[in-house]
């Protein structure tokens, strides 16, 4: 006897007379759930994608008019008597006239050029020099300096627009706007169209801002990002030269040697933890250990690359041990069969196969690193501190420098508009590396990675 | 093969190798205020010295007096901007921590204006609509009451009818400090109510903390970051008045709006007479240990206030610092390196 009632037992209902052609209300419930699901998808997704579109756009509508820049080429006459009236054309000797002897040279030549070209202002010659920049004087007494043999003659320089002419050649700044501006007055806007037409003034591209050094509050139009990113660019080696092998290493141990213990476990659970740490508070750790306590150098790369290292730590452990978890046993085993060390094992043929998965870590760790501009504040990476080229390698790790992201906060700290569009500016060209090196972990994994 | 080891020993070297490196660039930090006049110096010094461009970072005068005080070494900064003077507390910590001869360098004078978004409308202020507007307890018919102003018109039938609404500097500015004393004192004084809180039984100093206590009620926000930040708040709630240095405002004019005080339209020349009254003095602070030790010190001090750059037609006056007008007594401070006394209480 079975539960079951035997098969005469049960009534025969007629089946109902359905087609599969046609669906049922259930049916037809699920379809609809499935549709609805997939409209929340799509529309998650176009969400996305809108508000990408709208940073990217605003991105590059704010920030691709600090690659171009307007200049203003004028003869300068280098006169003997002002700048060395002994003729001795010793460096030394002409190094002993300040920038602000300079002034006076440009003032003059200006006014010339603008006698010259038939330009009718009201503007005394003092007063035609804001349309410069005030790193003009700079960019000669380091032309001259650098020869000497050119006091006397009448060289053309290209100098630098002040930012807010600078700002009217692009559409920024506006009569209306210069209204109440103790900088530039409306009347000076006029000079410039007409300089402009007379072919003195010219709007190029701005390699300086790509290669150049942070400039003062009072010129952001000298203001690049080159040195900052001399200063990233040296980080990122210590943070390289660091966190691959210690994170390998460790991850190797962890993976491969270590005993399953209480100890391990809670190593494994404080990496996990770390990964999580607001990256603050490894600034706070660097201040204390590597600069009160180790006497580091403040605002130098080598501290801002070890800080990152604390912070990239993590991450390149866990990539690296998942890629190690993601090798088959069957390749360690065949290894141990055929007489290998453990050490042979998994260095002869587990970490050749985890390498692609190591590599991706590694560079989506950098790339996070490299966007970091918490933990600099606290090290004195942040400030006008990008001013001067590092002198060599060396000095490229010690001597004070402030990196990409720290840069961009900078200027988008100060005042004159004008270094908002550098710091938009700035961020394009983060972006870039960034899309570079997630690029190049892309084509790592896509290209090396094995699977099984 | 991994060679773990090299890293790690290269780390130790460094670790044991750098103590030897002599810092040969001026470090800075301090007042947010102070920043941009101490960039313009650093690298107009950068230009025309043979030093290298001092490094000059903000956060703020207390958080920059109390790096500065932390200690005397290479490791720690040799100078401290501040808008404010330094105060007795400080000095004391200074003291104890070995940095004993501080030389107080005052490089001018800056207002602080308030200013509004530049379509709206004008406003006329004086002290006293500020102490109404902002403190947590007014005067009202000779009493005491929580503040009950939500427009400005209510305090001033003259103002504008529009609500009140504050973005003021924290408190880790030194911005801060003048706002209180020269503006929420004076108009505490004025209204009246410094003698209310007394007569209703508060003594001296507890009446003297009301005056400077604000409303917590959302009206009065305290703005911990930079100017910008200010701005974008301003720009976000176009009721809103900000409180901002002269020379932010200057370099935004097109999108602001100055309001007067006590009928006197802010101007670095209202400022130099004393006219405007909410303005206070600028000053660095240098460790003379440092001076000798740190190339470049001394010069890039004395480059600062000289008459080329701190003087009336200098680059800092352009910018819109109030040049001193006894310069020549500062720079004379500077040369002899005369260390500051113990500030009072």
């Amino acid at each position: 006897m079975t539960d079951l009632p035997a098969a005469g037992a049960i009534p025969v209902t007629p089946s109902p007379s359905r087609s599969i052609l046609e669906t049922d209300a259930r049916t037809r419930a699920r379809n609809r759930a499935e549709a609805r699901f997939r409209a929340y998808g799509l529309g998650a997704l176009l969400v996305g994608l809108i508000f990408l579109v709208l940073l990217l756009g605003s991105i590059l509508w704010n920030g691709m008019g600090a690659f171009t820049q307007t200049q203003v080429t004028l003869p300068i006459e280098l006169l003997e008597s002002e700048l060395d009236p002994e003729g001795t054309r010793d460096p030394a000797v002409i190094g002993e006239v300040s920038t602000f002897g300079y002034n006076d040279l440009i003032e003059a030549s200006l006014a010339r050029v603008v006698a010259d070209a038939g330009v009718q202002t009201e503007l005394d010659a003092g007063d035609l020099t804001d349309i410069l920049s005030s790193g003009a004087a700079a960019q000669l007494r380091e032309a001259v300096l650098a020869d000497p043999s050119l006091v006397g003659q009448t060289v053309t320089f290209d100098l630098l627009a002040a930012s807010r002419v600078d700002g009217y050649v692009k559409g920024r700044v506006t009569r209306e706007s210069l209204a109440d501006d103790r900088n530039l007055s409306p009347v000076h806007l006029d000079v410039v169209d007409q300089l402009r037409d007379a072919g003195f003034v010219s709007r190029g591209l701005n390699l300086d801002f790509i290669t150049g050094a942070d400039a003062s509050e009072k010129r952001p139009e000298e203001a690049g990002i080159g040195v900052a990113m001399i200063g990233s660019f040296y980080m990122m080696l210590v943070v390289l030269g660091l966190s691959l092998p210690l994170g390998v290493a460790a991850s190797i141990y962890l993976e491969e040697f270590a005993p399953k213990n209480r100890l391990t476990d809670l190593i494994e659970v404080n990496i996990a933890n770390l990964a999580a740490v607001p990256s603050i508070v490894y600034g706070i750790l660097g201040l204390a250990v590597f600069i009160q306590f180790a006497h580091l150098p403040q605002s130098a790369p080598l501290v801002g690359g070890l800080v990152l290292t604390l912070l990239t730590l993590p991450t390149i452990i866990i990539a690296t041990r998942a890629s190690l978890k993601a090798v088959p046993p069957s390749i360690r085993d065949a290894a141990l069969g055929v007489g290998a060390s453990k050490m042979q094992a998994v260095f002869h043929h587990v970490l050749p196969l985890a390498v692609p998965g190591i590599m991706t870590g590694t560079i989506i760790g950098m790339a996070h690193a490299l966007g970091e501009t918490a933990p600099l504040l606290l090290i004195g990476m942040v400030g006008f501190v990008a001013s001067n080229y590092p002198g060599g390698v060396v000095e490229g790790f010690t001597s004070p420098n402030s990196a990409m992201p720290a840069q961009i906060y900078e200027w988008a700290k100060r005042a004159d508009p004008a270094f908002y569009e550098r710091a938009w500016g700035g961020i394009i060209v983060l972006l870039v590396f960034l899309l570079l090196m997630n690029l190049a972990a892309v084509l790592v994994r896509r290209r090396f990675e094995r699977r099984w | 093969m991994f060679h773990v080891k090299h890293p790690a020993t290269a780390l130790a070297l460094v670790l044991a190798a750098t103590p030897a490196l002599a810092r040969d660039n001026v470090q800075v930090a301090g007042s947010s205020t102070v920043l941009p006049y101490a960039t313009i110096v650093a690298e107009a010094f950068g230009e025309n010295f043979d030093f290298p461009t001092p490094v000059v970072e903000g956060g703020g005068s207390g958080a920059g007096l109390a790096r500065f005080c932390e200690g005397v070494g290479e490791n720690q900064i040799d100078i401290a901007n501040a808008s404010r003077a330094m105060r007795a507390g400080e000095f004391e910590t200074c003291q104890a921590n070995g940095v004993t001869d501080i030389i107080e360098v005052r490089i001018g004078y800056d207002g602080i204006v308030f200013a509004s978004q530049k379509d709206g409308p004008a406003f006329a202020f004086t002290p006293e609509h500020w102490f109404n507007a902002l403190a947590a307890q007014v005067v009202q018919d000779g009493q005491v009451v929580a503040n009950p102003y939500t427009n400005w018109s209510q305090i001033d039938p003259a103002l504008p009818d529009q609500e009140i609404l504050a973005f003021i500097p924290g408190t880790k500015h030194g911005t801060r400090e003048v706002f209180e004393e020269r503006v929420m004192a004076a108009g505490c004084e004025a209204t009246g109510a410094l003698e209310a809180f007394v007569a209703s039984g508060m003594d001296e100093d507890a009446a003297e903390d009301a005056c400077l206590a604000l409303r917590t009620d959302g009206v009065s926000n305290d703005i911990d970051g930079d100017y910008n930040e200010t701005l974008a708040r301003l720009e976000a709630n176009p009721t809103g008045i900000g409180v901002f240095g002269l020379a932010f405002y200057e370099n935004n004019t097109d999108r602001l709006q100055v309001a007067t005080m006590s009928d006197v339209t802010p101007s670095t020349e209202s400022i130099a007479t004393g006219e405007y009254p909410v303005s206070r003095p600028l000053f660095f602070y240098v460790k003379k240990a440092h001076i000798g030790v740190i190339p470049g010190l001394k010069e890039y001090v004395e480059f600062f206030v000289s008459d080329d750059l701190a003087g009336p037609d200098g680059p800092l006056a352009e910018y819109g610092l109030v040049s001193d007008p006894e310069l020549a007594s500062v720079q004379q401070t500077v040369a002899d390196e005369t260390a500051m006394a113990a500030p009072a209480e």
